[in-house]
């Protein structure tokens, strides 16, 4: 039972994928414009991660060792084709601001990371719990990542304004990802380090 | 259970069954989501014409007008037997990145009802200000009649207002516009 509780928690901060593993870099720079936008993003990979978490590991003893990853990125490639036309049937308004990022999970390094190194080895139910353990800190990282840029950017939160005006647009642009997300994870290290 | 080793009879037939299974899942997804996924098309387009038009009880079909390119597509919406305006899906390919793809409601007098953004990857913060969600950039256009108003920036020579910051986008704009009116006025 505490195994299972470490391997839900281990994703939300100890082995945050995006905080600490550094995993997945390329949707959390290029989508967080925005705390909707960020979380969009999170929740529709922890869905994928999920999913494929626990195929691979119901299958893993039917894929020979030596096609494991071509068999693992069908599986993944193949929700995240699910997701992307839900997503496009259901709710096109989030769909058209995410937009090339949704067919980019399936090259999401956490994903195949994930499989490989947890549900690969582990039964169905705990590489469960460690895909939405690790879902849910993705989301979480990106929404914060995403709050703060939208907060500092365009001084609004979930499309909230707080002031009128711009704010500090170097936020909104690809640059101000790399900056907030390096104090960040400079923040975060500091935090571990005390503890 | 043991894991299976990899034999080349084991590999092909695991490879095999789990790339059919794959197909077939993502067919029926696709068949299930096809109708949905057509009718949020059509009605982000239909919200569109709706927006940039006066009020109207019938629309024409959809006229497509190849130009250099790309295509224009024209919309011709009636009241009962009287034409009331044109709505003209246009494009401009001079954006900051990508194409940039408008929604012009333009008048029987030639003069501009009003624009919608369909589409575009401008920057967050600068460009994307063209959409009349982020600034009131587009209201400028208004009831302007391009006959009299020069759709250029003002840098340019022209009429317009650029956004701040945005002169390119704003030169985008303006391209998509001058193509819709030159081929709504043909």
């Amino acid at each position: 039972m505490n195994n299972n509780i470490r391997t839900l928690t281990n994703g939300l901060l100890k082995e945050n994928p995006i905080f600490v593993l550094l995993l997945g870099m390329c949707p959390t720079l290029g989508v967080t414009t925005s705390a909707i936008n960020g979380m969009g993003m999170g929740l529709a990979t922890a869905f994928v991660l999920m999913l494929s978490n626990v195929f691979i590991s119901a299958l893993k003893t039917q894929i020979p060792d030596k096609v494991r990853i071509p068999a693992f990125i069908v599986i993944i490639a193949s929700f995240v084709t699910v997701i992307d036309l839900a997503m496009q049937a259901y709710v096109p308004a989030l769909h058209g601001q995410l937009g090339v990022f949704i067919p980019l999970i399936a090259v999401n390094c956490i994903v195949l990371g994930r499989a490989e190194a947890f549900a690969a080895k582990n039964t169905v139910f705990s590489s469960l719990l460690d895909g939405v353990g690790m879902g849910l800190g993705f989301t979480l990282a990106l929404t914060l990542l995403g709050g703060i840029r939208e907060l500092l950017g365009s001084g609004a939160l979930f499309d909230h304004k707080f002031i009128a005006g711009d704010g500090i647009l170097i936020f909104v642009l690809a640059p101000g990802a790399f900056i907030a997300l390096g104090f960040l994870i400079a923040l975060i290290n500091h935090l571990r380090r005390v503890k | 259970m043991k894991k299976k080793p990899s034999t080349l009879v084991n590999m092909i037939v695991s490879l095999t069954l789990i790339s059919g299974l794959a197909g077939l899942c993502l067919g029926a997804v696709y068949s299930v989501t096809k109708d949905p996924i057509d009718q949020a098309k059509l009605a982000k387009q239909a919200e569109a014409i709706k927006a940039v038009l006066p009020p109207y009880d019938s629309l024409c079909e959809p006229q497509v007008i190849a130009v250099a390119g790309g295509n224009v597509t024209l919309h011709k919406a009636y009241n009962g037997a009287e034409w009331v305006g044109t709505a003209v899906n246009t494009f401009s390919k001079q954006g900051f990145s990508g194409e940039i793809r408008l929604m012009i409601g333009v008048l029987p007098d030639g003069s501009i009802k009003d624009i919608n953004v369909l589409e575009h990857h401008e920057t967050p913060g600068l460009g994307d200000k063209m959409d009349i969600k982020k600034s009131n950039f587009s209201v400028q256009f208004r009831g302007k009649n391009p006959a009299t108003f020069n759709l250029k920036v003002k840098k340019d020579g022209g009429d317009v207002d650029a956004i701040t910051a945005a002169t390119i986008s704003s030169r985008a704009y303006c391209d998509a516009l001058q193509r819709a009116v030159t081929v709504a006025q043909n």
